[in-house]
């Protein structure tokens, strides 16, 4: 809530109230008493969180858009009675630069860096996804050495990606030791990133028709020392971050998606497998070399947001899995054959449209292209994960307290840039 | 389940939509007229097409041509159903009831090319702000911040 609380016992309460579904009637009391200060309310109007209106126990709270806790520029038009969120609606578009308008204005190959700027958690599926759309359009082979070093690095965005996720739960539940435990393994995967094109955050890598370089020496050592050691530190985490008793108490039995529902709303990724929807596009719809490699798809039970956090985690441990096979696999290629023989500088593919998709780490991405036979593209439309993920806020966070609001927003992990576009 | 399979599939049990199936590029296409919107997507529904992967449209100067991504967790299927509708007029009935996952979607479509879906529950901008003038995706769309790239670049 907007002030701290003033009596010892109600912090308590406040607590209790965190480990389940509260007692609606307790909490509506608690939250009284805090709200009648005329000073704190004043003082709240100023930061980004606000009181837009009261009435009663009945209030309308403001978070955003610019809130650590949102995760990006996300704004939450909150309804509360008491304590208890009746209605939490998410007001997207503070981060929309357009970029599918922008792309009708660019060759297919200039498309690329903005494909960058969608997921900026993880550039590398975007601009996968982009690609093989245009390899689809156009007719484009890739040479097998250019798709497993696409899978080996969208392997490794993933963990990065994933790390980002669960490092927030750590600190959305007050664990900073989590963030900066699991931010580090972050790290290693940026420094490998940027031995392997130059960039941190942007990567631009992935390129229609291949990768924009081969590895480089000592890159695959330096690989396999991290995939070896990393497995061990996701043990390590879970054990840190969901072992702890504060973070059960705030994640368990908190923002319950029902299978039915995911399906239903279009949810995918960890957000859906942490509900038992098994469903991976890797596996399901095999694309690239994946069929080539053996994995499993972790799957969670109860759908909270404990069950997401720790899908993500032992996805980790099974993208390490993949990448020391797919290194074991690329050893056996020859070198520097990276991208499709005999690309024209500017492609300019038939007249017609094509759709493909790739399991991001937010869940299936994909991109539709529609050309008129020039040589930018007439449309085109990306399929955000994390847009689809987004929409079933209202529906988790209702019956929940406004700080839980913050760990079920995190748990859905959402990246703006892509949600926005 | 390849593309062959699910014609067949279709055909035999809804014969009303088995003229408006081809295959383009490798894709499974549903080409509907606007006015049976609902009756094809019910019966993709009951099909086992659980899953709405996205809504979107591309503006084709006379018409806009609605798209809808559909797949199918059980027969390892996706499906394309396009519909036409006209540019002076454009509105299509909404999937909502059907695929809740329809509903932001619809939204953004409404929001960056204008077409109206009726039936949906909460119909407004979604990326955009309220007081926005015009639909950006649009191609006749004309705002001083647009630059239109010389075509030698």
């Amino acid at each position: 809530m907007i002030e701290p609380r003033e009596t010892p016992d109600e912090t308590v309460e406040t607590a209790v109230d965190a480990v389940g579904v509260p007692d609606s009637a307790a909490a509506a009391d608690d939250a009284a008493v805090a709200v009648t200060d005329p000073v704190a309310v004043e003082a709240s109007l100023a930061g980004s969180v606000s009181v837009l209106e009261r009435e009663g126990d009945r209030l309308v709270v403001n978070i955003g858009p610019s809130h650590p806790s949102t995760h990006g520029v996300c704004r939450v038009l909150v309804e509360l009675d008491g304590e208890i969120i009746t209605n939490a609606e998410p007001i997207i578009g503070h981060l929309h630069r357009g970029i599918e308008k922008i792309a009708e204005n660019r060759t297919y190959l200039q498309v690329v860096p903005l494909t960058d700027r969608l997921d900026y958690v993880g550039s590398m599926y975007a601009n996968w996804a982009y690609c093989r759309a245009v390899e689809r359009l156009a007719g484009i082979r890739v040479p097998e050495r250019a798709e497993y070093i696409r899978v080996i690095v969208c392997e490794l965005q993933r963990i990065a990606s994933h790390m980002m996720s669960i490092g927030s739960t750590g600190a959305d539940t007050g664990a900073t030791t989590a963030f900066m435990y699991s931010f580090w393994q972050r790290e290693q995967v940026v420094d490998l990133f940027e031995q392997l094109c130059g960039a941190r955050l942007t990567y631009n890598y992935v390129r229609p028709g291949g990768v924009a370089f081969d590895i480089p020496e000592g890159w695959v050592d330096r690989c396999r020392a991290f995939i070896a050691k990393h497995p061990d530190a996701m043990l390590e985490i879970d054990r840190l971050l969901f072992g702890n008793v504060i973070c059960r108490a705030r994640t368990k039995g908190i923002g319950v998606l029902d299978p039915d529902d995911a399906v239903a709303w279009g949810v995918t990724g960890p957000t859906a497998r942490g509900s038992g929807v098994d469903w991976d596009l890797r596996r399901d719809d095999p694309y690239s070399v994946y069929p080539r490699f053996d994995f499993d798809v972790p799957l969670g039970e109860r759908g909270d947001c404990y069950d997401r956090g720790r899908v993500r985690l032992f996805e980790c441990i099974e993208s390490c899995r993949i990448i020391g096979q797919a290194l074991d696999q690329l050893a056996e290629l020859e070198p520097g054959v990276i991208k499709a023989d005999g690309l024209p500088r500017l492609l300019a593919p038939r007249p017609g449209d094509a759709y493909d998709h790739i399991e991001s780490a937010r869940g299936s991405l994909g991109v539709y292209l529609v050309s008129d036979g020039s040589v930018r593209p007439y449309r085109m439309k990306v399929r955000s994960p994390a847009f689809s993920n987004l929409a079933i806020l209202p529906m988790l966070a209702k019956g929940h307290t406004l700080s839980d609001l913050v760990v079920i927003l995190g748990s859905l992990d959402p990246v703006f840039g892509e949600v926005d576009r | 389940m390849n593309i062959e399979e699910l014609r067949e599939h279709l055909c035999s049990e809804y014969p009303d939509l088995c003229p408006l199936f081809s295959i383009e590029f490798g894709d499974g296409v549903l080409s509907v007229p606007a006015p049976r919107v609902l009756e094809a997507a019910a019966g993709l529904k009951d099909l086992g097409f659980d899953m709405l992967g996205m809504v979107t449209a591309v503006d084709f100067d006379e018409e806009f041509e609605v798209v809808y991504r559909v797949r199918s967790r059980e027969m390892h299927v996706g499906l394309v159903v396009k519909v036409r509708v006209p540019r002076e007029d454009a509105r299509v009935a909404s999937v909502t009831g059907l695929w809740p996952a329809a509903n932001w979607h619809e939204r953004e479509v409404y929001d960056l090319f204008g077409i109206v879906f009726e039936g949906h529950p909460d119909l407004r901008r979604i990326l955009l702000t309220d007081d926005w003038v015009g639909h950006p995706l649009r191609k006749d769309y004309d705002d001083p911040s647009v630059i239109r790239r010389p075509d030698y670049l």
